[in-house]
């Protein structure tokens, strides 16, 4: 087995002390967004860190890039013209057919030679299973400091990036900087980020690079690509409207109480994780920290007493409401509506006062 | 053929608690577990040995108590562990943990027998990065497979191996050369209970304890704090909101409309975004 | 599975690590077996330890046990519904160079003493249950069936220190089941708080405890007690009561709990607080007469699993430790001098056991269990309250003559329990405690 590689050390003394950039890191300039795509389809999750990468970039006084790797062809471009869209003043692409799966050979490669040709100061990655994969491939060859699953992103008076996850399972929150090192990275959950407008804009600059590979460099090879049938995986990150339920609920017969409330509601439903675990729900309609994060206009949750790991997932929801037992239950912390009673016997009116006031709605679909 | 699997002892995480009034972790009788993740990497790491023989060595780095984690770990049936403690560890991030791992890893090589495959978790609950792994991977400049669900085939003397690896949309089968770093999925698999004579053996074995300089780290500068590039300034808990809930006094069967009124009181727009849904549904 | 071990101990608590230590340091190979992820991760205890148990088998080992507080201040109280009368001991000389009693929290405590075990050469298994006893032809114990693969292991000699169930000894038919009347279950809950609140509610300072040991209405008439323990940065809160009652009575054990936490006396102490732990448990509390057969062929009984409790004091865990060590000791001193470990030969722990303070105490009391719950009414309910009537009566100044008001209390009290009936009561205790 190959003996460690041996990179440029990393500035002697302690990182935790601020001292003057490097030289070599002082032309590291500009917001980079990576523009995630899976077989000619961009992950949101890009776009939500566009909005972002735009307000840092604002802050900053520098320009916002979107990073397209990807195929030759219709999709890449269409991706970029995305990204003018969603804030990009300027796009790089990397275009190559051994681009055409994730493999994280070549991604990596791609990634890091742009990086180091055009020097960003920031880039910033979904926390996919692709932008992970990435992630820690290229910080680790660029030796740069990496911040993951970050919940919010700032930047300091001295132009640093404040990067702001969970900490200890979810208890706490902690601000994490890369003070000398460049680019400073992040990757931050699907849903963490409000989507921003999309404004119809003319593609700015494109860039492209060129990746130096071929096939036969690539030692790993895509044998076969299974598509996740549609019909068993939920879409709750994106929904709308989502309705959930707890532990208080009782029994997993109770929960198609919330399902009722949320099919009447055109919803989705999700859960606490406590229902996964004990098996009443599969895994991907948990919500929180280590499930989904959603954003939905409206969220109902029922018999969740709101501990912190759970409040992480539901924070960016526009309106949060809450039927608890407890009064004291933490979820009362960050609702916007509470109501203190037992959610086993107001759901059922719930779901026949929301049927008779939308009811009318309703006809006019049928009708149509 | 050989494979190290990296474990981590981690603080079991449903039970931190943070003090009220200083924020800090209060880590009294917290107790300390085997990362959950990782016992799918041992389990994995275990069944291609039932299979294709050689041995498996578990490798951690941490205090010297991590020994626990390396110990349990033997009790599944594990042949080998490798502590790497040294006080230049602490602190590390994941660029400096995973050089000191990568590091650990080429000397286990080197000692023991060549290294076939490396075995991460997915990623721990405390670091919580998914970037130990790949981190591991790039400096050993090893193929690098990470949320692998399942190991569809070995061939030792051709030097391949496939899997299924967990994409965004789907699954991708994948096809690659060894020694490969390969990260588990959770719940691709169930781990074994050991015999009472590995457990036995396990109670008994010497556990390799290495210190940097054993572990033939060559430079100490980059591991723990100072090797690490990210420096965490503020830990913090998260806030109430400013204003509170508004709360809805249950009445009896007027109680499900009073609820609607109070929630279309504080979002107008709410009514109108439902109708649409509901008519789109 | 053909290993044969001289001595193999089952379980990790108190008795079983104080057994596999002492044979242990006396070169013999052991094999202690835990059914526990960790030794101490099934252990629930208030927890007092009491130095002296301790440091016969680890000298020095408050320079780096876990322990949490020392004590320097106990509580009794009396309560009824609204009140508590209380006798506070506080003092100073608890304050010494090597204190007396600290506060654990079991789960680490155990941890380090097994890690000591292990030191002095022990083999300790954790995750890894007994099922059954082995024994030979003529009936002699020769090892244990484990549930793990492959799982049989022989000893010469098998220490039971499985706690207060005692399940393997009565699977065994070595024993009987202990009686409801004879165990008390207790349910125990941790408080976390920031260790300089706990100070200031509780008026200590540094690693000062105290501890609050409560009686009366709030076990509802049943023979029990509510406890209160001073950790560094949590506080252990609790309630026992004898098995055989909560069944008559239909109380359950957790609602006693909330109650004893919502009393106005005990509210205040725990407020704010976050809970972690919520613990059910056994206390053998039959004393002298409920201890079953304590040896055989190839077989010892130690700590909770041979009832040595002293429930009156409270004390259980050094009774194990103690009991543990002598099984130790006895085992020890057969194999040096060549003996085998028969029933006959094994009698040397009893008289161990018979010539410490274990027995002994346990003797003094062996009528107090049945007297406290032959008169538990008037015990835990009746007396409670006429205390809390007469210090009330006492303390309110609302202009009635002193006279009046002595009158009073004696007529409250006449009306709750008949002469004859007080006066009996004080004569059984003064006998039980003789
Ligand atoms: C590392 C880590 C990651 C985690 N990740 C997640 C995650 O992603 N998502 C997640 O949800 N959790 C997560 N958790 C778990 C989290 O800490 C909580 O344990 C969990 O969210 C609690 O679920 P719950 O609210 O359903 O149950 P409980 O906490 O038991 O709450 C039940 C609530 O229901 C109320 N109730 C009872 N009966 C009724 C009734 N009839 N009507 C109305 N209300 C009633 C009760 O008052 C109580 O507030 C994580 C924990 C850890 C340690
Ligand atoms: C709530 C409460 C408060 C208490 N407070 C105090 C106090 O303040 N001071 C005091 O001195 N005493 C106190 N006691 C009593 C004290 O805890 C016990 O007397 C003491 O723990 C007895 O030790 P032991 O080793 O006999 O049993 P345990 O400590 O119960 O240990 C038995 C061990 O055996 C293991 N085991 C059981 N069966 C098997 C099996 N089949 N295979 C493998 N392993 C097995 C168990 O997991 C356990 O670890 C308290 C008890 C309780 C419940
Ligand atoms: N200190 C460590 N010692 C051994 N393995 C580790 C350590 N830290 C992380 N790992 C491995 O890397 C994986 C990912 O960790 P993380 O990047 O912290 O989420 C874990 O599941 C472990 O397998």
């Amino acid at each position: 087995m190959a003996q460690p590689a041996k990179p440029a050390a990393p500035g002697a003394g302690r990182a935790a002390i601020k001292k003057e950039l490097p030289e070599r890191f002082k032309n590291h300039k500009h917001v980079w967004v990576f523009i995630e795509q899976e077989r000619g389809h961009v992950h949101p999750v890009s776009w939500e860190l566009m909005g972002e990468g735009r307000k840092l970039a604002d802050k900053l006084g520098v320009e916002l890039a979107g990073v397209v790797i990807g195929v030759p062809g219709a999709a890449t471009q269409a991706a970029a013209q995305e990204a003018a869209c969603y804030g990009a003043d300027l796009v790089y692409t990397v275009t190559n057919d051994i681009l055409a799966d994730y493999r994280n050979e070549p991604y990596a490669k791609a990634l890091t030679d742009l990086v180091e040709t055009h020097k960003p100061e920031v880039l910033l990655l979904g926390a996919t299973t692709l932008g992970r994969d990435l992630a820690g491939a290229v910080a680790t060859t660029l030796l740069t400091g990496l911040t993951a699953d970050c919940t919010a992103l700032d930047v300091d008076a001295d132009g640093s990036l404040a990067a702001t996850r969970p900490t200890f399972g979810g208890s706490l929150l902690c601000t994490i900087y890369t003070l000398n090192f460049r680019p400073q990275m992040a990757t931050v959950r699907p849903r963490v980020m409000a989507m921003p407008d999309r404004v119809e804009r003319p593609l700015g600059r494109l860039v492209e690079h060129p990746l130096a590979m071929v096939e036969e460099d690539v030692v790993t090879k895509v044998l076969k690509y299974i598509p996740d049938r549609d019909s068993t995986k939920s879409s709750l990150a994106y929904a709308d409207v989502v309705v959930a339920g707890g532990l208080g609920l009782g029994s997993p017969e109770n929960f198609q109480l919330v399902q009722q409330l949320a099919s009447v509601l055109g919803a989705e439903f999700g859960c606490s994780r406590p229902l996964v675990q004990k098996g009443w729900l599969p895994a991907d309609r948990q919500i929180g920290q280590t499930g989904k994060t959603i954003r939905p206009k409206l969220y109902i949750a029922a018999g969740i007493s709101g501990a912190i790991q759970h409040r992480v997932g539901v924070e960016g929801a526009d309106l949060i409401v809450a039927i608890n037992t407890d009064k004291n239950a933490p979820i009362f912390d960050f609702a916007h509506v509470g109501i203190v009673t037992d959610a086993l016997h107001l759901l059922p009116h719930l779901t026949e006062a929301f049927r008779r006031r939308l009811s009318p709605h309703i006809r006019d679909r049928i009708a149509s | 053929m050989h494979i190290v699997v990296c474990i981590k002892q981690v603080p079991d995480s449903a039970q931190i608690r943070v003090h009220p009034v200083t924020n800090t972790i209060m880590r009294q009788g917290v107790p300390t577990i085997i990362n959950p993740y990782d016992l799918f990497a041992v389990e994995e790491a275990l069944r291609l040995r039932d299979q294709h023989g050689g041995a498996v060595t578990i490798l951690t780095m941490g205090p010297p108590m991590a020994e626990e984690s390396l110990r349990k770990a033997m009790t599944f049936g594990a042949d080998r562990a490798v502590l790497l403690t040294d006080r230049f560890f602490a602190g590390s991030d994941t660029l400096a943990t995973s050089y000191a791992l990568a590091s650990a890893i080429a000397k286990i090589g080197e000692t023991f027998e060549p290294v076939d495959i490396v075995f991460t978790g997915k990623q721990t609950i405390d670091g919580d990065t998914a970037q130990v792994g790949p981190g591991i991977a790039k400096r050993l400049g090893l193929a690098q497979l990470t949320y692998v669900s399942r190991v569809a085939a070995l061939d030792l003397a051709g030097g391949t191996i496939e899997v299924d690896r967990r994409a965004e949309g789907g699954v991708q089968a994948l096809r690659t050369k060894l020694p490969c770093l390969i990260t588990m999925l959770e719940g691709t698999n169930d781990i074994r209970r050991g015999s009472l004579p590995d457990a036995l053996r396990a109670a008994r074995a010497e556990i390799v304890v290495w210190s940097a300089e054993d572990a033939g780290i060559p430079d100490v500068a980059k591991c723990g704090l100072r090797g690490s590039p990210t420096v965490v300034k503020r830990v913090f808990a998260p806030s109430a909101r400013a204003e509170k809930a508004a709360m809805v006094e249950p009445d009896g069967a007027a109680t499900a409309d009073a609820l609607i009124d109070a929630m279309f009181t504080q979002r107008p727009r709410l009514e109108a975004d439902l109708a649409t849904l509901v008519r789109g549904f | 599975m053909t290993e044969k071990f001289d001595a193999i101990v089952v379980g990790a608590g108190m008795a079983g690590n104080a057994a596999a230590l002492t044979m242990a340091k006396r070169g013999l190979k052991v094999l202690q077996l835990e059914r526990g992820e960790y030794p101490g991760s099934k252990n629930v205890q208030g927890a007092i330890l009491y130095a002296n148990a301790v440091e016969k088998l680890i000298p020095e080992f408050r320079e780096d046990a876990p322990l949490e507080r020392h004590l320097v201040e106990q509580r009794f109280w009396m309560m009824d519904d609204a009140s508590h009368t209380g006798l506070h001991y506080r003092s100073e000389d608890f304050n010494e160079e090597r204190p007396n009693r600290y506060t654990i929290i079991r789960s680490q405590f155990d941890r380090w003493f097994s890690r000591h075990v292990q030191e002095a050469g022990a083999l300790v298994l954790c995750e890894t249950t007994v099922l059954e006893l082995l024994k030979d032809t003529k009936g002699r114990v020769i090892g244990v069936r484990t549930d793990r693969r492959d799982g049989d292991v022989f000893a010469d000699v098998v220490v039971l220190a499985e706690g207060v169930n005692g399940l393997l000894g009565t699977r065994a038919g070595l024993r009987e089941r202990p009686a409801r009347e004879n165990v008390a279950l207790a349910v125990k809950e941790m408080h976390f708080l920031p260790r300089e609140t706990i100070e200031a509610r509780f008026n200590l300072k540094g690693d000062e405890g105290a501890v609050i040991e409560a009686a009366g209405t709030i076990s509802r008439g049943m023979a029990g007690m509510g406890f209160i323990y001073t950790n560094r940065e949590s506080i252990s809160i609790g309630i026992g009561c004898i098995v055989s009652d909560l069944a008559k009575t239909g109380h359950a054990p957790y609602e006693l709990l909330e109650a004893f936490k919502r009393h106005p006396s005990v509210a205040p102490l725990i407020e704010g607080s976050e809970v972690k732990e919520y613990a059910a448990h056994l206390i053998p509390e039959g004393g002298y007469k409920a201890i079953p057969q304590l040896f055989g062929d190839g077989w010892l009984v130690a700590g909770d699993a041979a009832q040595l409790n002293n429930a009156i004091h409270r004390e259980g865990s050094n009774l194990a430790l103690a009991s543990g060590q002598m099984a130790g000791e006895a085992v020890a001193e057969l194999k040096g001098r060549g003996l085998e470990p028969t029933a006959k030969n094994l009698e040397i722990y009893k008289t161990r056991l018979v010539d410490s303070y274990v027995m002994q105490d346990l003797k003094k009391y062996k009528d107090m269990p049945a007297l406290l719950h032959a008169s538990s009414q008037n015990f835990f309910l009746t007396y409670p309250q006429l205390v809390s009537k007469a210090m009330q009566n006492f303390l309110r100044v609302d202009g009635t003559p002193k006279v009046e008001k002595e009158k009073r209390t004696l007529r409250s009290v006449f009306a709750a329990r008949s002469i004859t009936g007080l006066l009996g009561d004080a004569v059984r205790m003064a006998r039980a405690w003789r």
